[in-house]
């Protein structure tokens, strides 16, 4: 009743074609925002900032990049965790040689450096696709992997082969290490990945992004109407690595502080491809629906028990959460197989007519 | 993106719900990061449940500690890194006396926190070596010994007291790749320099604890005079199986501190000559032990497995409690206050005396050496001992080992300098000293 267009006329090519052409959409973002950028910050504790909302907006981010590759080019890959790697030893690299210029510029400049690796590892998608390209990025992940532990000049070769995040400002405010609270570190991270995010829905949008879905669609017909494979593969390649190198240099310098090889696992590179499966492929609010499932909902079952006032022991709270989460996840696929963004679509669809469904 | 907002309110509902249980005023809250489940649950139930028994048995028995009531809560850190900052988060509201991470992942991690949010963290035997420097790392406490005096003291015990005697031997090193395994590694390296014995590197990754056979093809290949393990998790017990696989003579098999009794057991009886260092007495013939099964097993208090009680692992969680109880003591001794916080802990930890008479006054005579720290040391660098499985226990093999001090102050000293340099507005000491000596 309340979310339908009637009376609401567009009198421009522009606003017929805009990405929220309905005006509850566009109220609807206005408020998200608002909440995200004022109350968030304003109310929120330690908890809920460091271990829910950051990480929270920064799986979103890589499985946005993720999506760019997987969802838009249909190119799978599973070097995710490799590639948010790159992004956050380059960081770290560029900040020890570099330590005056601002930390914000090196996050986004080491998303290039996972670009260039990203490209190069992307070189074999041209010959291969489906589950073989798994394969191919399966060694680009365990090849990073390794390159991280083994490479003592990676972690400029401190004893214990972590790499630690010193603290670095912005207009004098600490954004990063020990002495930036969770509220700065939540606004930058919260600015960096709807700035990204921003940009990311222009381009699917764009003329890239058609070219993309034509790659995923059907490459030979792709290739028929004159799109270039290769420019378009590996640009997907390079779009997507320089997403996820950022989402990378972010979970080191704005999340963790400090960090082992053992945080870019093939654990991660799963949890992103997970991300994007539940929460749809070839969508960016599916990125941030997944990673609700994926990262918010395994906390909140974890605070359940303690909220109900039921006692529980830690570890049985933990097998219990994992088995929840892993039901909840199946129970999802079955509803919804195309994902949270198309059953979103889809109440859309049924509000506009809602009472009087067709 | 209307489902997005419900989303966000529900988000925000549950955080505000979560932050604040209210806890007693006259209580000091002891959060326990422990790992009950996943592939290092074997060798972290054992741990979380001596440490979490200790405690209780102070509760019972003494109504805390100076009168006032712990408030023992567990965290399930998985150890996994992510999800102990998680609980970091967790429990910081709640202002902890003291924090425990129980793996040298989640203790880097937090070691730029301490001294922020004015926490004191106690990582027994594990975690960053350097952090033995009180005069860098004023927040992080690491007794009784670093990976590198355990490195030393490995060395000193196959060379027969002198590491120089190793000349021209081959030792192997056969470790866990990440921070821990690694941390030892520039120790072995520099001695291996200096006193001319080669050095064969066999890493596993974390994901091949279980799986190490290739690593094993290459002992056989190396034929190495001597083993050494920093292992942990299944990797301990897969190694000892490897080992007899190899037919690797267990009598040249020494490990750091790590490996639990289930990790001999499991092996079965080729195990029988497996050697790992130590610094407090195996087994549970001690008053305070005594204690403990009275007041806590047998009251059903506890999540203790039969066989677990006395076990090395179980004997380390109660030395860690022991310590955080001591620690805890001291503090309200120095401060005269009962109910202490985290600040006062630290000076706690810094004025921690034990020597015989507070030992055989908390019931641990012959199982805890007596030691003390510093506002310099954090660590005591105590001397350590070999003990030896023989098929059911472990038995001390050696008498008591010092660290070769010589060789692992300087490499400390230089650490902490470099972790300082490297971490650009490292804060200089502040806090006063209650205990210069």
């Amino acid at each position: 009743m309340f979310y339908r267009e009637a009376g609401q006329f567009k009198t421009s090519y522009a606003a017929d074609m805009a990405i929220f052409p309905i005006r509850q959409d566009r109220i609807g973002l206005a408020v998200i925002l608002l909440v995200a950028f004022v109350a968030i910050p304003a109310f929120g504790d330690q908890f809920f900032l460091n271990t829910m909302m950051i990480p929270f907006l920064i799986l979103s981010l890589a499985a946005i990049g993720l999506n760019l590759l997987t969802g838009y080019t249909g190119l799978l890959s599973l070097g995710s965790a490799g590639f948010m790697g790159v992004g956050a030893y380059a960081c770290y690299k560029l900040q020890t040689y570099f330590p005056h210029v601002n930390v914000l510029i090196w996050i986004v400049v080491s998303g290039l450096a996972s670009s260039v690796v990203g490209v190069f590892f992307g070189l074999p998608s041209l010959r291969i696709k489906g589950f073989y390209l798994v394969v191919a990025t399966l060694a680009a992940q365990f090849f990073l992997e390794w390159a991280f532990a083994r490479v003592p000049w990676l972690y400029n070769y401190n004893d214990s082969g972590a790499i630690e995040v010193s603290t670095a400002t912005l207009f004098g405010v600490p954004i990063t290490g020990p002495n930036a609270t969770p509220a700065t570190r939540y606004l930058v991270t919260l600015t960096l990945v709807t700035a990204l995010a921003w940009i990311a829905s222009n381009i699917v949008h764009g003329r890239i992004g058609r070219m993309w879905m034509a790659v995923r669609d059907m490459d030979i017909a792709a290739e028929l109407i004159g799109i270039r494979l290769l420019r378009a593969k590996l640009l997907a390649f390079a779009v997507s690595s320089f997403y996820i190198g950022v989402a990378g240099a972010m979970m080191v310098f704005l999340w963790f502080g400090s960090a082992e090889p053992e945080a870019f696992d093939i654990n991660l590179s799963f949890q992103l491809l997970f991300i994007i499966i539940i929460g749809g492929l070839g969508s960016i609010l599916g990125a941030f629906l997944g990673a609700v499932i994926i990262h918010l909902m395994p906390i909140g079952l974890r605070a359940l028990p303690a909220l109900l006032g039921v006692k529980v022991a830690a570890a049985t709270v933990e097998h219990l959460t994992f088995m929840t989460t892993g039901a909840l996840i199946i129970i999802v696929l079955i509803v919804e197989p195309h994902g949270l963004a198309r059953l979103w679509q889809t109440t859309k669809r049924k509000l506009r007519v809602w009472p009087f469904p067709y | 993106m209307k489902s997005n907002i419900i989303k966000l309110g529900l988000g925000c509902a549950l955080a505000l719900a979560l932050a604040a249980p209210a806890f007693a005023e006259d209580s000091l809250y002891v959060p326990l990061f422990t790992y009950r489940t996943g592939a290092f649950g074997g060798s972290g139930t054992p741990i979380a449940d001596g440490m979490h028994d200790y405690l209780t048995m102070l509760n019972e028995r003494d109504g805390g500690i100076g009168g006032v009531k712990l408030a023992i809560d567990e965290c399930e850190t998985g150890y996994d890194t992510k999800k102990g900052l998680e609980c970091y988060d967790t429990v910081k509201p709640k202002n902890p006396v003291i924090i425990n991470p129980w793996s040298t992942g989640i203790t880097l991690a937090l070691i730029p926190k301490a001294s922020v949010d004015k926490t004191p963290i106690l990582s027994m035997a594990y975690g960053l070596s350097a952090a033995a420097k009180g005069d860098i790392f004023p927040w992080v406490f690491n007794p009784p010994d670093t990976y590198w005096d355990g490195a030393s003291t490995i060395l000193k015990y196959l060379g027969g007291g002198s590491i120089d005697a190793l000349k021209g031997k081959t030792i192997g090193y056969l470790y866990f790749d990440a921070a821990f395994g690694r941390e030892a590694l520039p120790f072995f390296q520099a001695e291996a320099a200096n006193a001319g014995f080669d050095l064969k590197l066999y890493p596993v990754a974390p994901a091949d604890m279980q799986n190490q056979s290739s690593k094993w093809l290459d002992v056989r290949r190396d034929k190495p005079d001597f083993l050494i393990m920093y292992g942990w998790g299944a990797m301990n017990a897969a190694a000892i199986k490897e080992a007899i696989k190899a037919n690797f003579p267990m009598e040249k098999f020494v490990s750091i501190w790590w490996p639990g009794d289930a990790d001999t057991t499991s092996a079965g009886d080729g195990a029988k000559g497996f050697k790992e260092l130590n610094w407090h007495g195996a087994g549970s013939d001690y008053p305070a032990f005594a204690d403990i099964k009275k007041l806590v097993i047998d009251a059903g208090k506890s999540q203790t497995q039969a066989g677990e009680f006395g076990g090395t692992l179980y004997d380390h969680g109660v030395y860690n409690s022991m310590l955080i109880a001591e620690a805890i003591a001291t503090a309200q001794k120095i401060t005269g206050k009962k109910v202490v916080d985290g600040v006062d802990v630290r000076r706690g930890l810094e004025s921690l005396n034990l020597d015989d008479a507070r030992l055989k006054a908390i019931g641990l005579t012959g199982f805890a050496s007596p030691f003390k720290l510093t506002c310099a040391d954090h660590n005591s660098h105590g001397a350590l001992f070999v003990q030896q499985w023989d098929g059911a226990k472990w038995v001390k093999a050696s008498a008591a080992i010092s660290p070769a001090s010589e060789k692992v102050q300087p490499l400390i000293d230089a650490a902490a300098k470099g972790y300082a340099e490297k971490n650009a507005g490292w804060p200089v000491r502040t806090e006063a000293c209650d205990n210069k000596s």
